[in-house]
């Protein structure tokens, strides 16, 4: 009963006050805003124009490999665009996306509090990813790269596309990835709301801590990565370059020290907005709150012991790649327990499929299948011939894109009606999703077709006999880009005609949707209390 | 509630804390954290130190010839003393006493710029003999990898050398709130974090002399 009182008297708008959204304003009072909120939908819009700009260079990606040879580009531009898809996908699109626009929202919502512990290091990582960024551009402006995202030496000491300004951006994004993960791990400990013990806490916060353990963890040893590439074009100090007694494979094993948990990083935060949507959407408490929990932080930790995998064939030692292996395969259990525990929480639940849902059920859809397939590329006899293939290009996006990106834009369909305080058109969500659907497997199941059969990743020509699924893939890719567009445009359109958000449009039980939609500038009026679990709806079904 | 701690709130205590404790705990929470990062960046230089020490052994041996032992260890001295006098400083803001705050900050001050002349010292006699990274060494070498050592050699000393100019524009900081009065013993935090960071930017030192400059 209390909690109830205390939900309503905090829904109530005081007399004349506004929302975060007009309570300031004027351009300086977003540009220096120490607002989680605030930071959290600029972050959003930087985040999604990096998605475009991703988008847009798949796109070209794809309609070169329509054809055989030459479609619309060369093999130095096909090798730069390829590259920049990459490196714009990871770096200022998928490891922001999930923690830095929709975490920065809503985290401190979820556990009750004000904001994050430091708002002052909240806007610096955001001007420290504006900063990163610009190097990111002005490196595609300057002879992109064209070594692919991964930077591998010797090529990448040796060509003359501009690596170093690449290399810096990404240095300096990671300063920003560390601060987000820092503060929230702070944020995470001391700013809960009382009441709110760690098995309280909505499972959302879980994933998000694990997440940032991995980002304060392995992010450093990236940056010192990319300095000693820098140093090593620079000054030809010769680490990584055999020619001067240094050792290539050496850097295979400092990018993916940190570029394998990176990809931890890149999921959890999406299985962290499933484990929200799913329960809300079943009207079901969660299956397995202690289980999903922990999964997230043994996926962490495991996350860090796999990274020999991508070396299997770079001559790294018969029994590291073994060991590489079976580590490997540790990793399937926390993420199986998560999807089972996921499944479990549907069965007999009574189950809604508005736009959220859809997108947390293609994620487990999706995910599935790019998590099997990872199965496939740890065993070392099957990596072997698939090393290299769109087997492999297939995998990732199915992890990537049809996890993170699909969790996502699931999460910002659940949040959108909070921090907008608007409604999107339902019908239009539900087309729009379809059509991403469809386009995405049509893209990226021929993949594993064309690598099974073959086909080597990064090619910019290839046999007569691939031009089928080549091209049934860069049809898909159409298919996927007009999915996004139409979600950008009814998403935009909501914000100028689309219905007010009630407090609490579809029935959830944690904290951010006990305040108005949009929520006031100081979140709370009265300090909430969790008295009960965050997915307890029995207490308050309904709006 | 709230309302409650928003009327005690004093002049330190941001508003999104309800407490002071609060307040504190969460930045330490967030510069340890930050140290272990610190730590990380430099572990990939000594993964690196460590391996291509394995591969070119006797070329190593020759560097570290090259490198001055007695201004290494004058600076390992001048160092140490610096944490001497910061976890002084610290004590002196844990006890309100002002005035013994800032003088150990100038004096932490002190030893850091003294740090930074010794090497740069060490670094212009390098120059001058031509001991320097990859493409650039032009001294005299009988192991084809001595540049490499050179490499290392600048690029762990030299980020190390950027901490320490880092660390002097936080003491600085802390040293003008200090001036300011901003410190008593209801509130030194920011005093002990940086305490922190200077901390380890020492050891990072301790560990970075003998192996560069004393490991056979």
């Amino acid at each position: 009963m209390a909690a109830k009182v205390d939900a309503i008297s905090n829904v109530e708008m005081q007399v004349g006050e506004e929302s975060y959204l007009t309570a300031k304003k004027g351009l300086k009072s977003w540009l220096f805003t120490l607002d989680h909120k605030r930071i959290g939908i600029m972050y959003l819009g930087s985040v999604m124009f990096a998605f475009l700009l991703g988008g847009l260079m798949a796109l070209l990606v794809r309609l070169e490999l329509l054809t055989p040879g030459k479609t619309i580009v060369g093999p130095k531009t096909y090798n730069q665009l390829f590259t920049l898809h990459g490196a714009i996908m990871v770096f200022l699109f998928i490891i922001p996306s999930i923690p830095a626009s929709l975490g920065n929202f809503v985290l401190p919502l979820l556990l009750g509090a004000k904001d994050v512990a430091f708002p002052r290091l909240n806007l610096a990582s955001y001007y420290i990813y504006v900063f990163g960024a610009i190097f990111c551009v002005y490196s595609i402006i300057a002879g992109a790269v064209d070594t692919g995202w991964t930077f591998y030496t010797p090529y990448s000491s040796t060509t003359d596309t501009s690596v170093i300004s690449m290399t810096l951006g990404v240095f300096i994004l990671g300063f920003s990835s560390i601060f987000t993960g820092l503060n929230f791990i702070a944020t995470i400990h001391k700013l809960r709301a009382p009441g709110m013990t760690w098995s309280k806490m909505p499972l959302f916060c879980w994933g998000i801590y694990a997440t940032s353990v991995i980002q304060v963890m392995a992010t450093p040893v990236l940056g010192i990565t990319l300095l000693l590439l820098v140093m090593e074009r620079a000054l030809g100090v010769g680490i990584f370059d055999p020619q001067l007694g240094g050792d290539p494979v050496l850097f295979q094993h400092f990018f993916w020290f940190y570029s394998h948990p990176a990809v931890y990083i890149m999921i959890l935060p999406g299985m962290a907005i499933i484990s929200e949507i799913i329960p809300v959407f079943s009207r079901k408490t969660i299956f397995g709150y202690r289980a999903i929990a922990l999964s997230s932080v043994a996926i962490a930790i495991i996350g860090f012991l796999v990274w020999g995998h991508h070396m299997f064939t770079s001559g790294q030692s018969e029994l590291a790649t073994m060991i590489f292996s079976m580590l490997t395969f540790l990793v399937a259990i926390p993420s199986g327990i998560k999807v089972f525990n996921w499944v479990a929480t549907m069965y007999k639940g009574r189950i809604v499929l508005r736009a959220p849902m859809l997108y947390a059920l293609s994620f487990l859809f999706l995910f599935t299948i790019g998590g099997l397939t990872g199965i496939f590329l740890g065993a070392i006899a099957v990596d072997i011939h698939l090393h290299d293939t769109y087997f492999v290009v297939a995998h990732f996006h199915y992890v990537m894109m049809g996890g993170t990106a699909m969790a996502f834009f699931g999460g910002l369909h659940y949040w959108w009606p909070k921090m907008t305080g608007k409604m999107y058109s339902e019908k239009l969500a539900k087309i729009a999703w379809a059509i991403t659907f469809i386009g995405f497997n049509m893209t990226f199941l021929t993949q594993f077709a064309l690598g099974s059969q073959g086909m080597p990743r990064r090619y910019y020509n290839y046999l007569d006999q691939f031009q089928p699924l080549h091209a049934f893939s860069s049809v898909g890719s159409w298919f996927l880009g007009l999915g996004f567009l139409l979600m950008v445009l009814y998403l935009l359109a909501s914000l100028r005609s689309g219905e007010k958000a009630q407090a609490n449009p579809w029935g959830g039980a944690t904290f951010e949707w006990t305040i108005s939609s949009p929520p006031p500038e100081h979140n709370f009026h009265h300090q909430p209390v969790a008295k009960r679990g965050p997915y307890e709806y029995s207490v308050e079904v309904g709006r | 509630m709230s309302e409650l701690a928003h009327k005690g709130h004093p002049e330190y205590l941001q508003h999104h804390f309800a407490e002071a404790a609060q307040q504190e705990d969460a930045s330490k929470i967030g510069m340890w954290l930050f140290l272990a990062t610190e730590v990380l960046l430099f572990s990939g230089l000594f993964l690196a130190f460590a391996v291509m020490r394995q591969y070119h052994y006797e070329a190593f041996r020759e560097g570290h010839h090259h490198l001055n032992k007695t201004l290494g260890v004058v600076n390992t001295l001048v160092l140490i003393c610096s944490s001497l006098t910061m976890a002084l400083g610290v004590r002196a803001a844990q006890t309100s006493r002002k005035q013994q705050l800032i003088n150990y900050l100038v004096a932490t001050l002190l030893f850091a710029a003294t740090f930074l002349v010794i090497k740069y010292f060490e670094y212009s006699h390098k120059i001058h003999e031509g001991l320097l990274p990859g493409r650039y060494f032009t001294g005299e070498m009988h192991e084809p990898a001595v540049p490499l050592f050179f490499g290392l050699y600048f690029l762990m000393t030299g980020l190390h050398g950027l901490h320490v100019v880092a660390g002097m524009i936080a003491i600085g900081w802390v040293l003008w709130r200090g001036i300011k009065g901003h410190f008593h013993s209801e509130y030194y935090t920011p005093v002990e974090n940086v305490g922190l960071y200077w901390h380890l930017v020492d050891l990072i030192w301790i560990y970075l002399f003998p192996l560069l400059y004393l490991l056979p």
